[in-house]
């Protein structure tokens, strides 16, 4: 295996304009699968979701999942993608133990939508048009778990154990147009891409887009070109690139990779390259010496679809608003900048915002916590936002408990740990750990006397003027009541001991 | 004829005389299941229709209609009659193998959805009948479970693929069997035979659970000595069924109806040049003239036809069938079921299939799935299978411009008479051109049947006599050959098969 020199970033680009194309395979979240009546619920035991069509027993034939199809069509409308009047299903054949019927059912040259465009917004508020090539239905194929190699990998691996589960969930297939134009902002487009079209399956409701559980899949296609030349250069194809931090690392080690390649004055291949989430490189998989060949042709176990052009324009009609329409109004409501939206919707944060706001906390409140101390927990725990054991209803719940004083701050911190150990409700937690401000006026007036008594030098300046002083009478007020007394109440009583009015 | 085994002679009726006299108590259906069970134990290790006889479920079967009589409940017009079943459907529990080694061991998890019908109607299973590899033949001698025997002369082939069950009907060893026709295998086997034949309009009978070879021609259909009896178990076996996205989703035309009032008076009746000429034997050429006299002496309208494509048909056919197989066989691949050699914890799962798909099919079906392949390659598809996809068209277009000038076309089923075990197995072409006027009717989707039309005089064996439809219009097959099969046997003095030979 030989080893490219990587060239520095700023140089490759000083000497290529890159060249992207991105397929996204979404899974929708439909109650079945694409083309039998199975159960698709997450997690269930191994081949207890099957039947004779999704395990491609013989004799089994299949029968298409209208609300695919409706997700499909609503999916291609988003995109603002042509619907096609009339298109078929096709097969595309290769052996794959995890494939039961050894085809996957998929679309080919008549895909359900077709020429569209999505347009992401970069951090700096500029908005950069993608191209819609075509949107397409297809099936999943079943999980494979190869057992006794390293690393979960089928090299070296004594057996494998497939899940046909997943054998026949429907599947959207979005394919780009050639991304040109993005030269230096590449990696950022195309994490903005993926991210914007995360946003987008969610608003439309047809998939929870989940990254972390598969549920969104990113295959990255990037070729370099000199600049000012026309045709495009070899592209690598980086499979299964699974969250939105490593596509954007993928574009930028494949941009450095390629530029390695050709500046040695070496060809890339094309092939299909593996994405290391540990280190954020890519490594060759498999040489795609001649394209394989799928052999398609129309699935002849189907019948053409044909998608009225009125229930087409009824799903139009009823499209929601679109992500970006939606975070430019939110942006407006909440009162804050492009670059604080970005942020939120980086963090996956924007839509639980929302929920917490429709809870009933302030937005600046909801904000706060879920780009703060949510986002450290997530991060910590390596999910995402969404993932985390957390309801937006529950921090709405602490918020409230923060805004009518009773938590503050490092309380609340304290009962959100609680919910995300399972110890139930905001409320349930505080009673449980025993969270509540200290406002009580006896148990508060008695450790204001103990910190006076105890620091009687201190509460001299105060007598003497030195208000500012108080503030270390406070703080011995939280020692001593383990940060649960009501700071603001504790002050109050201090100074009116001493006869000091508040300042 | 008297038989020892059979002194009520229960064999020689017809399905219609049977379950007339189950239903009114002169006989039972489990004598009537016994009488077939002897008659298989006696003759079938002669003629080898059945690979496998399930006496324990038929005999269940038989008492459960026998129970229900005695309950005072319904019978349908077809309870109790036994039934052989082309072994290409699925059976829950019952030994399924499509006449190959590649099945070898797999019990259906499921019914057929024509199993079901057949079941729930109160019929009589009595087991599974022989057949070509995955229905690919027109003899039975491609079963990887050796040939079957025609009843008229046991050194003949029966027809095929649904040899068995043309077979297991001129044996009188059942009264009604199911076959399947992708090219002309009910109505080849019907001729070859001596009895009824009906390929149902494409998406009139459900394919689901039927082992698919090529999935667009594919038609189940019912097998008889009678018209009647055909008309019959086609009501039972068609209609549709959600579970084939390519049932039609219409009433079944009244073949039952039809049968019982055959008449062609006043009927415009084509003859196709194409089905004629040479290669076509002497004996089938007369015997099909006769036909076509008879036809007019009974009142129609004779009109001579040309239909160009069909001359195509055979070559589109062998193009599109294999394409389809190729695809509808990759599932065999030692995985989830079947047979699986070379397993020895050495090899890959690539080099396991590789070796059972090698073992286990046998050189017909290696032959189309390389056929397919090929003709399915990237560089070829537009040469070999879209040009067969035009000739397909074309041929239905020939169909419709002679169904807008006739009613029903007739041909003779088949250009000879059965010939001899081993005569055609190094000659794939000779084999192919057993199918010549059967084929049209698939690609274009049409309904047809095949009934004997008498003897030819060289060899003193059955010749058939086709009678083809538009789609949806399968009444008409019944309602000429109820008039046809009236009017010969009037000449005939008795049904053909009182002159086969006793076994």
């Amino acid at each position: 295996m030989t080893v490219t020199e990587l060239v520095p970033y700023e140089e490759a680009l000083a000497a290529f304009d890159p060249v992207m194309g991105l397929e996204v395979h979404v899974e929708l979240g439909t109650k079945t699968k694409m083309f039998c009546g199975c159960a698709t619920t997450p997690g269930a035991e191994p081949n207890s979701q099957t039947c004779p069509t999704c395990l491609g027993l013989p004799g089994s034939l299949p029968v298409v999942n209208e609300i695919g199809v409706e997700s499909a069509i609503r999916i291609g409308l988003a995109l603002r993608c042509e619907i096609a009047e009339w298109c078929r299903f096709a097969r595309k054949n290769y052996f794959y133990p995890d494939m039961p019927k050894n085809f996957q059912t998929s679309q080919y040259d008549e895909p359900i939508a077709y020429d569209g465009h999505l347009d992401v917004q970069l951090e700096d508020g500029e908005v950069f048009r993608v191209g819609i090539e075509r949107a397409h239905m297809e099936e999943d194929t079943g999980k494979s778990t190869h057992i006794g190699g390293a690393a979960g990998r089928i090299h070296g691996a004594s057996h494998s154990l497939i899940d046909y589960n997943r054998a026949g969930i429907p599947l959207i297939e979005i394919v780009t147009k050639p991304i040109v134009g993005a030269g230096a902002r590449a990696p950022e487009v195309a994490r903005a891409y993926v991210a914007e079209l995360r946003e987008l399956i969610r608003s439309l409701g047809v998939s929870e887009a989940r990254m972390e559980l598969g549920q969104l899949r990113c295959d990255v296609n990037l070729s370099l070109r000199p600049h000012g030349r026309e045709t495009f250069g070899t592209r690598s194809e980086t499979k299964n690139v699974n969250s939105l931090r490593s596509v954007e690392r993928a574009v930028r080690f494949e941009i450095q990779r390629h530029a390695g390649v050709l500046s040695d004055g070496g060809t890339v291949v094309q092939e299909t390259r593996h994405f290391h989430e540990e280190n954020g490189t890519t490594t060759s998989g498999r040489v795609k010496e001649e394209a394989e060949d799928y052999r398609y042709f129309p699935e002849p176990d189907l019948v053409p679809l044909a998608p009225a052009r009125e229930w087409v324009e009824k799903l139009r009609a009823e499209l929601p608003e679109l992500p970006l329409a939606r975070r430019n109004r939110l942006r407006e409501e909440w009162g804050i900048s492009a670059h604080e939206m970005q942020s939120a919707l980086n963090a996956g944060a924007v839509d639980l915002i929302v929920a917490t706001v429709e809870a009933g906390a302030d937005a600046a409140a909801a904000r706060k916590w879920w780009l703060g101390e949510l986002a450290r927990r997530a991060n910590e725990r390596g999910v995402e936002l969404a993932g985390l054991p957390i309801a937006p209803a529950q921090v709405a719940r602490v918020a409230a408990l923060v805004a009518e004083g009773s938590l503050n701050d490092k309380l609340a911190r304290q009962v959100i740990d609680g919910v995300l150990e399972g110890e139930g409700e905001p409320d349930e937690v505080v009673e449980k750990r025993g969270l509540r401000i200290v406002s009580d006026e006896g148990a508060l007036g008695a450790a204001v006397d103990e910190a006076i008594a105890a620091n009687q030098a201190v509460a001299d300046k105060v007598r003497g003027g030195k208000v500012a002083a108080a503030g270390a009478l406070v703080g011995a007020v939280m020692k001593a009541t383990r940060g649960q007394a009501d700071a603001a109440r504790a002050r109050e009583l201090i100074l009116e001991r001493l006869g000091v009015s508040g300042g | 004829m008297a038989d020892v085994k059979d002194p009520a002679g229960l064999t020689r009726l017809t399905a219609a005389e049977l379950a007339a006299r189950i239903a009114d108590g002169t006989t039972s259906a489990v004598e009537v299941t016994e009488a077939h069970l002897a008659r298989i134990e006696a003759v079938d290790e002669k003629v080898h229709a059945f690979l496998h006889v399930d006496r324990e479920g038929a005999l269940a079967q038989a008492r459960a209609v026998d129970a229900k009589r005695a309950a005072g409940e319904r019978l349908g017009p077809l309870a109790g009659v036994p039934l052989a079943m082309k072994d290409i459907f699925a059976t829950e529990g019952v030994p399924t193998t499509v006449g190959s080694k590649i099945l070898d061991g797999w019990l259906p998890p499921y019914d057929a959805t024509v199993t079901r019908r057949l079941k729930e109607a109160g019929l009589v299973l009595l087991g599974k009948t022989n057949m070509d590899e995955f229905a690919m033949g027109s003899s039975t001698e491609n079963s990887a479970f050796g040939p079957t025997g025609n009843p008229w002369d046991l050194t003949r082939v029966p027809g095929g693929s649904g040899g068995g069950s043309a077979a297991s009907l001129a044996s009188f060893q059942a009264a009604l069997a199911i076959g399947t026709d992708t090219g002309g295998s009910i109505r080849q086997p019907a001729a070859l035979t001596g009895t009824v034949g009906v390929k149902p309009t494409y998406g009139g009978v459900s394919r689901y659970g039927m082992v698919a070879f090529s999935s667009s021609l594919d038609q189940g259909g019912p097998c008889a000595r009678t018209v009647l009896d055909a008309a019959l178990l086609h009501e039972v076996m068609a209609g549709h069924d959600p579970l084939d996205s390519t049932s039609v989703d219409a009433p079944v035309p009244p073949v039952v109806e039809a049968a019982r009032n055959g008449s062609v008076a006043g009927l415009r009746v084509g003859v196709v040049r194409e089905f004629g000429g040479e290669g076509f034997q002497a004996g089938v050429t007369q015997r099909f003239a006769e036909a076509v006299e008879l036809l007019r002496e009974l009142g129609a309208e004779i009109v001579e036809l040309s239909c160009p494509s069909f001359d195509k048909a055979l070559a589109a056919y062998y193009l599109i069938a294999p394409s389809e197989c190729s695809s509808n066989l990759a599932r065999f691949d030692a995985m989830r079921y079947g047979l699986r050699v070379g397993d020895d914890g050495t090899r890959s799962a690539e080099e396991v299939t590789s070796l059972t798909r090698e073992a286990g099919f046998g050189p017909e079906v290696k032959r189309r799935i390389m056929l397919g392949t090929y003709a399915l390659s990237s560089g070829y598809y537009d040469a070999y299978y879209g040009s067969a996809q035009k000739a397909r068209t074309m041929v239905a277009r020939d169909f419709a411009a002679a169904f807008g000038q006739v009613d029903v076309v007739v041909s003779p089923t088949t250009p000879t008479t059965a010939f001899a075990i081993g005569e055609r197995v190094d000659d794939p072409m000779a084999m192919y051109l057993a199918d010549l006027c059967t084929i049209p009717v698939n690609l274009a989707g049409n309904a047809a049947l095949s009934l004997p039309c008498g003897l030819a005089p060289e060899d003193g064996l059955p010749v058939g006599l086709q009678v083809i439809a538009p789609a949806m219009a399968d009444d008409r097959l019944y309602r000429v050959g109820a008039a046809v099969e009236a009017a010969f046997q009037a000449r005939w003095g008795h049904p053909i098969l009182e002159e086969a030979p006793v076994l």
